[in-house]
């Protein structure tokens, strides 16, 4: 069953009298357990076709359904909850809230969910053990490196078990070392048969992946599967 | 939002509010100077008042004060020799109150002299209340010890007083006052009952009609002996002497009060308006003045009515501007907290938890600020009290009264900086930097 299925997807910005096609005509289907890269030119549309997948934003046009439900005809609130228990978000710059600890961190999707103080700490702690912070658990986000916080990040968005995992170019504010130590947790987490969508600029995270999108002015230009994994 | 989650969103608004210890403080301080301001102008306005209506309540709601009052005018430029002005109530004037108006229970007619007391070695200065053993009647004089005036005292014109417990302690400091005699002119009073804080002396005087008088006769009076009327009469003389820019001027007065008690609440002005047509027909000059308590306290509820909205606007002002403090630093904290509002919401926050998650931080702080408030507020009484001598009343009412207006205050001006961090687009929060 396809978690994701697109169809005419159009986002249409207007400023002032300006029309700007950030994203044309795109039909797009995720299988699940899917690890899909999406490549292009900046200014290309991916961080914006990410958005639309994580339904934080609504197309102008076309249609698209996630978990075989139609997000078009969604009000706020159920977009809200969409995102809160189908989506785990993983942002270039961590976004971590900076007065909460790793824990408290990592609870923050649970909170929202109703989730019980007891059931949601253990579930956080699991996680960041998971990911290797089982001993920083008290630690603010400033007390961390970048790699560790993108290792929080990871952690928080996988809480509500998520239909599907979007990163937008998870690496990028990383050294190559805690780079890979990003991506070998994503391979993790495809072994897991997870869903993932990772945007990226890097040839080299998106042989990881089992298709690479490429996208050119918010069309897809070209598919390719990564045969050789 | 799950109740589970209440305790959670209060513990995160501490969190965030003592992130920025300082600028909560200030922001506080807005609101418990607000309600600081509400609670002290409460009490103290709440216990003028109280003083107020416990004062008339004591001279009796179905009373009426008819009272003496020197007529201003002629001061006869013959500037000579000797003149005796004439004025004031008379024993006719009473005997006429009772005789014509048939709802009058009780007319207790007094004369007062200040005096000096002694006893022994020792010595005060008094007011004489001559009157009638019906006093009791218009006042609730209470005895610790011995009887009131007997009709017999007042037939025999007997030399028997009654001592407040003022002058008991003044005159027989160790002694028991009972039974032993008290000198005043030269003549002894035999003491029969000891009454304790005897009430409307010089009550009436609070109400304006004869201000310097009250001053004088509290400041300078110890208390009260009372004799009886007859007896007063016959032993003290009606003139009173005064010599004033080397000519020397005599003054006559029967009587400086006649006290009038109706038999409800329903006849005080009815006969007010009778006694009032009834002394002008007996007087020529207007040398007297009547005080209807009743009359006075509906006055005092009116002026009260009035102190409470201009203190409350006053109040209500300075909460206002709180207010608006604390609406400004909510606005600028939602502006600098975009981003968190952004991660919030790309989470799975609704905007509902947006809105409780910034309203909650505004009441915590309102709540606080309340709280101090009221402790704030409830100490400025006590000063007052206590360096400026006014009586002041904290009702519970006004705490209630307090902390409800604080918890509004943070809803109403907590409400729309909420609203605005909930409206914000997610995209665009997540790229505010
Ligand atoms: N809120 C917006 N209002 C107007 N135009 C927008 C808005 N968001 C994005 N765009 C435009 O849409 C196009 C695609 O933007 P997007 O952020 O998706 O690019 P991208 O592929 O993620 O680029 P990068 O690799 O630099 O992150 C850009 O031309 C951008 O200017
Ligand atoms: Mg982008």
């Amino acid at each position: 069953m396809a978690v994701v299925e697109i169809e005419k997807l159009c986002k249409i910005y207007t400023i002032g009298s300006v029309q700007l096609p950030a994203l044309n005509n795109i039909d797009l289907s995720i299988e699940e357990g899917r690890y899909i890269a999406i490549m292009g030119p900046s200014g290309s549309g991916k961080s914006t076709l990410l958005n639309m997948i994580g339904c934080l934003d609504r197309p102008t046009s076309g249609r698209y359904c996630i978990g075989g439900e139609d997000v078009s005809k969604l009000n706020d609130d159920e977009l809200s909850l969409i995102r809160g228990k189908r989506i785990g978000f993983i942002f270039q710059s961590y976004n971590l809230i900076g007065q909460l600890n790793v824990i408290e961190n990592i609870e923050l999707p649970m909170f929202y969910q109703g989730f019980s103080e007891r059931e949601s700490a253990e579930r956080a702690k699991e996680l960041a053990t998971m990911v290797g912070l089982g001993d920083r658990l008290k630690h603010r986000p400033t007390e961390l490196s970048g790699g560790e916080q993108q290792r929080v990040a990871i952690a928080r968005s996988l809480a509500n078990d998520p239909l599907i995992i979007l990163a937008d170019e998870p690496t990028g504010n990383l050294d190559s070392e805690s780079g890979a130590e990003i991506l070998s947790i994503l391979d993790d987490l495809h072994r897991q048969h997870k869903t993932l969508v990772v945007v990226t600029h890097d040839e080299h995270i998106s042989k990881r992946a089992e298709r690479t999108i490429q996208l050119l002015d918010g069309r897809i230009d070209r598919q390719e599967c990564n045969h050789e994994r | 939002m799950h109740w589970i989650n209440v305790k959670k969103t209060v513990k995160l608004g501490i969190k965030s509010l003592w992130m920025h210890r300082l600028r909560s403080t200030l922001t506080m301080l807005g609101v418990v100077f607000g309600v600081c301001s509400v609670i002290a102008m409460l009490a103290i306005g709440e216990g003028a008042s109280q003083e107020a209506q416990e004062a008339i309540a004591r001279l009796g709601s179905t009373n009426l004060i008819v009272e003496t009052v020197k007529p201003p005018q002629e001061q006869t430029d013959t500037g000579d020799t000797q003149t005796v002005r004439k004025y004031g109530l008379t024993y006719a004037d009473a005997e006429s109150i009772r005789n014509t108006i048939p709802e009058v229970e009780v007319v207790v007619p007094i004369r007062e002299i200040d005096q000096e007391a002694r006893y022994l070695n020792r010595k005060a200065a008094i007011k004489i209340m001559g009157t009638i053993p019906w006093y009791t009647e218009i006042s609730p004089v209470q005895l610790t010890r011995g009887r009131f005036l007997s009709s017999t005292d007042l037939h025999h014109q007997l030399a028997v007083c009654v001592i407040d417990d003022q002058v008991a302690r003044k005159l027989f400091t160790f002694d028991d006052p009972l039974g032993l005699d008290v000198r005043i002119r030269g003549s002894y009073y035999r003491v029969v009952g000891i009454a304790s804080k005897t009430a409307p002396a010089g009550m009436s005087d609070t109400f304006g009609t004869q201000a310097a008088k009250t001053i004088e006769s509290t400041g300078g009076v110890a208390g009260n002996i009372y004799i009886p009327l007859t007896t007063a009469k016959s032993r003290f003389s009606e003139f009173a002497y005064q010599i004033s820019g080397g000519s020397r001027s005599a003054e006559k007065v029967e009587l400086q009060k006649i006290i009038v008690k109706v038999n409800s609440n329903e006849q005080v002005l009815s006969t007010q308006k009778i006694i009032v047509a009834l002394l002008n027909r007996l007087h020529k000059k207007q040398d007297y003045n009547i005080v209807v308590p009743l009359e006075l306290l509906r006055q005092a509820a009116r002026t009260r009515r009035i102190f409470s909205i201009v203190l409350g606007s006053i109040a209500a002002i300075s909460l206002l501007v709180g207010g608006i403090g604390i609406m400004n630093i909510m606005l600028a904290t939602v502006s600098e907290r975009t981003r968190e509002i952004g991660i919030r919401r790309a989470l799975g926050a609704k905007k509902r938890d947006i809105i409780i998650q910034f309203l909650s931080e505004t009441l915590l702080l309102t709540l606080v600020g309340g709280m101090l408030g009221i402790i704030l507020g409830s100490l400025i009484p006590f000063l007052v009290t206590y360096f400026g001598h006014m009586p002041t009343v904290i009702t519970g009412s006004s705490l209630v009264l307090a902390f409800g207006i604080s918890a509004a205050v943070g809803i109403t001006f907590g409400l729309y900086p909420a609203h605005r961090a909930a409206n914000m687009d997610p995209i665009e929060s997540l790229r505010h930097e």
